[in-house]
């Protein structure tokens, strides 16, 4: 992660300034080869978003703005707004971070600065290994054991346990009377945190470990306990870096499709309670495609993988941009 | 003596007040709670796979075609989506790894500090970021679009993960070459080698533990990956060797499908594959971290 700059190495025979006039066919060829591979990354990303624009074009022109960021998500009726998924999307992963957020620091911070380095090898591959279970199995454990669970066990009495106070009733209060579904925006959030902690995590430690050795020894050195070294030397160095891990987190949980598919209730609504069933961009796509296969319908499912390309590409250009930012600042400061 | 502790200054050199301590008690315990929260999901969901796939799991459910829905636990199995994940992966990783490794050779050894190869290696850092279903969109619309339902095939999949799996290789790779000693190279051009057989010959082969350990890690994403596949690869139930031609299909797709079915024969297929495609996954992972611990030579 670090943005040191690369010192040129030396670069003598076979670069590309004129010491040697004519320099043997293969290694020409094998330079364009490798600048042909880098380009291949531009080239996808152009096409992207150049093909799956024109792809959706007939749901920009035949919706207009107003239509596109319309509630009326009706597909029988030729009706294509997309703002019940936009809204489901950005609920879920602020969720997601919301709850993400504690755990990742905690065990980031656990990970550098309280056990030992040969304890905290171990801890690392547990995190891996919560990384590759992939999302269609979180999905499936969601839909058949978690949601089952949340639904009879749990939720029903959070629900009435918070029906009466301000604001919490609003959130995890029941609709309409008595109604809460284990498929849910706050389900879908959950899931999402799990599958993004380990992102966080790894992320978080890294600017972490970066923290100068003599900041934590002087802060221990005038007597400050771990929690006020952590608060007084780790915190401020690190927390722009954290904030960085967290917005890129947050880009995975917007573009997460397979298991919020599962889990979300598959119900184009806006509303704030956050036990009730919820929908989200990448899932509609998931879900609805099969039956989009031509016409504008289809346009307005391409349409939507547009939009969230751009979010999620919004999303990490400002994870990116706070943590280069962050970088210069401390190689000023050092 | 606790009045000795009193420095000139009167700074207060003693033990934290017990307030303080508390605190900082408090607050390593709330670390181990983090850890704890991470770890019961996991635990859950592996006990829950484990206990549930198991069980069905044989060489019929491996290797046999995919039965109706409706049929239990013991008739079929998952044999075509076992072939299909396996090779599908296999062609995305053919694909992926040795263009990602020369990507990452141009950013480190040729691209330098140009313009262009910064404006790369930024935006393969923004492509990592590009959700899994929209590379299974772009390769719709580029490929299976203009080819119609003939364009559902393995292929159209691999090129799927491979769009995925491309960034990650070249992130990772870069990572590493960027660890192999710049005297290494200056001593290969003193003997007189083109940058060619330097990359080929010395660089490469120094930085290979961590490439392939890195290739092995993005492998091991993409085979779990469902979102790709979903509208490239088309469905099918009986064995489809043939990549290039036919629908196909995978596990991850197979479970997609069997979880929000209602009947208890297919839900339990849906276990089994998940367990097989953990498996899979998990030991990718495994092989790279030996992978890791075997060859690394210049590690962080």
């Amino acid at each position: 992660m670090s943005a040191t700059v690369q010192a040129d190495p030396a670069t003598p025979a076979g670069s590309a300034s004129g010491l040697m006039p004519r320099r043997p066919l293969g290694d020409r060829v094998f330079q364009l080869l490798a600048l042909a591979s880098g380009l291949l990354v531009l080239v996808i990303l152009v096409l992207i978003a150049v093909t799956m624009s024109q792809q959706s074009t007939s749901w920009f022109t035949s919706e207009g703005w107003s239509g596109i960021f319309s509630l009326d998500w009706d597909p029988a009726h030729g009706k294509f707004g997309a703002l019940a998924f936009v809204y489901g999307t950005v609920v879920m992963s602020l969720i997601a971070i919301i709850l993400a957020f504690p755990v990742s620091v905690g065990v980031a911070l656990l990970l550098t600065e309280v056990v030992p380095r040969r304890w905290a090898q171990p801890i690392v591959y547990v995190i891996d290994l919560l990384a590759v279970v992939p999302s269609v199995v979180w999905g499936l454990w969601g839909i058949l054991v978690l949601v089952p669970w949340l639904q009879t066990a749990i939720y029903p009495h959070v629900a009435s346990a918070v029906n009466d106070i301000w604001i919490l009733g609003n959130l995890f209060g029941p609709l309409n009377g008595n109604y809460v579904s284990g498929a849910s925006f706050f389900t879908a959030g959950l899931v999402l945190a799990v599958m993004i902690i380990p992102i966080m995590t790894s992320l978080s430690r890294e600017v972490i470990a970066t923290v100068p050795a003599s900041d934590k020894e002087g802060a221990y050195a005038l007597g400050a306990t771990r929690w006020e070294m952590i608060r007084g030397a780790v915190w401020p160095h690190s927390q722009v870096g954290v904030m960085g891990a967290t917005l890129l987190g947050l880009g995975r949980a917007m573009g997460e499709t397979i298991a919020v598919a599962l889990v979300c209730g598959a119900s184009a609504t806006v509303t704030s309670h956050l036990l009730t069933p919820g929908y989200a961009m990448p899932a509609v796509i998931a879900l609805q495609f099969g039956e989009a296969t031509v016409g504008v319908f289809r346009a307005a499912l391409i349409g939507m993988g547009v939009l969230l390309f751009l979010l999620t590409i919004i999303v990490n250009l400002s994870a990116r941009a706070v943590v280069e930012r962050n970088a210069r600042r401390m190689r000023g400061a050092a | 003596m606790a009045a000795v502790t009193t420095a000139p200054g009167g700074v207060d050199l003693r033990e934290p007040s017990g307030w303080r301590r508390a605190k900082s008690q408090f607050a390593t315990g709330a670390m181990w709670f983090a850890f704890v929260c991470l770890l019961v999901p996991l635990g859950f969901v592996l006990v829950t796979v484990i206990a549930k796939g198991a069980s069905i799991i044989n060489w019929r459910f491996l290797t046999a075609g995919i039965p109706p829905n409706v049929l239990p636990a013991n008739f079929g199995g998952m044999g075509p989506a076992v072939l299909g994940t396996l090779e599908i992966t296999a062609f995305a990783a053919v694909i992926a790894i040795p263009l990602g490794i020369l990507g990452a050779v141009y950013l480190n050894e040729y691209g330098g500090n140009r313009p262009l190869a910064r404006l790369l290696s930024f935006l393969s850092d923004v492509m990592t970021g590009v959700p899994s279903i929209v590379m299974g969109l772009f390769i719709y619309t580029i490929w299976v679009i203009p080819n119609g339902l003939t364009g559902l095939s393995g292929m159209a999949g691999s090129f799927a993960l491979a769009c995925l799996m491309l960034p990650i290789v070249i992130r990772s790779s870069y990572e590493m070459l960027r660890l192999v000693p710049d005297s290494l190279r200056q001593g290969s051009y003193a003997l007189g080698a083109t940058k060619a057989r330097v990359v080929l010959t010395v660089v490469l082969p120094s930085a290979i533990g961590g490439i392939v350990s890195g290739a092995l890690l993005a492998v091991a994403r993409a085979a779990g990956e469902t979102a790709p596949l979903l509208f490239t690869i088309g469905v099918v139930t009986a064995n489809n060797p043939n990549l290039f031609s036919g629908s196909n299909t995978a596990l991850s797709a197979q479970i997609w499908l069997n979880a929000s079915q209602p009947y208890v024969g297919a839900q339990a297929r849906a276990w089994g594959s998940a367990l097989t495609l953990i498996a899979i996954t998990f030991i990718l992972m495994i092989v790279a971290r030996l992978v890791t611990a075997r060859f690394n030579r210049y590690s962080r």
